[in-house]
């Protein structure tokens, strides 16, 4: 049965359609002003929603446009540098040795779960997400926060799978050293 | 032959998003059997998927009253 679009519905995904347009737009305000955009192009195409996809895909989908048009009238180019997965500039090259070993041996992480219930971890989490190059974080959010599946991501950005893959590998490596320095090693 | 662990990275990565080939599965568990660093690893990223599942969760205020 195709979920009926109306604010209840709206309702249940605005914290995470919030989170996500807080993380990949600076001012709060401008992410908050996305989310009510999308909301209202959400209930004025209601009608056109055919339950292909589920509501969240199909609510950021409507967000991801926004941002993009939002962008575009800022006069920055919001276009997915597929090749970014592949020129290194993002890479995580630092993080291994030439023979492929790492670095800096990745410590143990005692009780992590406990991390969960303090919310500075939640504010550390969100400084590295920040960290992240705009393509990895989108793919990474798109992926981990908004439940998007590999195929759904590709679509929608217009990438392979290869560099999905590339880009969702470099976001969690980065994230895991980031999360260890900032806080279970700090 | 052995995988690195930067190789490891990748397919642990990978696993998160697809099923692995039988092939890749094999050699991951091989590595991981005699490498403390990728084993941690595993469990690390597993949690950051848990993380992330979390954060967008309206959370209690009286959380931040902790630490």
């Amino acid at each position: 049965m195709t979920p009926k679009i109306d604010l209840a519905e709206l309702d249940k995904h605005r914290p995470y359609l919030l989170k996500f347009a807080m993380l990949q737009i600076r001012e709060t305000h401008v992410a908050e002003d996305m989310v009510q955009e999308t909301f209202l192009g959400a209930l004025t195409a209601a009608e056109r929603f055919s339950g292909g996809s589920s509501v969240r895909t199909w609510l950021t989908s409507i967000l991801l446009h926004k941002i993009a048009d939002h962008r575009r009238k800022a006069g920055r180019e919001i276009s997915i540098e597929a090749h970014q997965g592949e020129d290194g500039t993002d890479g995580i090259e630092d993080l291994f040795q030439e023979n492929g070993r790492y670095v800096e041996m990745p410590e143990l992480w005692r009780t992590p779960e406990q991390a969960l219930t303090e919310r500075r971890f939640f504010e550390v989490l969100e400084r590295c997400i920040r960290g992240l190059s705009e393509t990895a974080a989108r793919v990474f959010l798109l992926r981990e926060l908004m439940g998007f599946g590999i195929e759904e991501i590709c679509k929608e950005l217009s990438v392979s799978t290869t560099n999905c893959s590339v880009l969702l590998h470099r976001a969690r490596v980065r994230l895991r050293a980031c999360l260890e320095e900032r806080w279970f090693a700090a | 032959m052995m995988l690195s662990c930067r190789e490891v990275s990748r397919l642990l990565s990978d696993q998160l998003d697809r099923k692995l080939r039988l092939t890749e599965r094999i050699r991951l568990r091989i590595h991981l059997a005699m490498c403390k660093a990728c084993s941690r690893v595993e469990g690390q990223l597993s949690f950051l998927r848990t993380a992330m599942s979390e954060l967008a969760k309206p959370r209690d205020e009286s959380e931040s009253t902790k630490k």
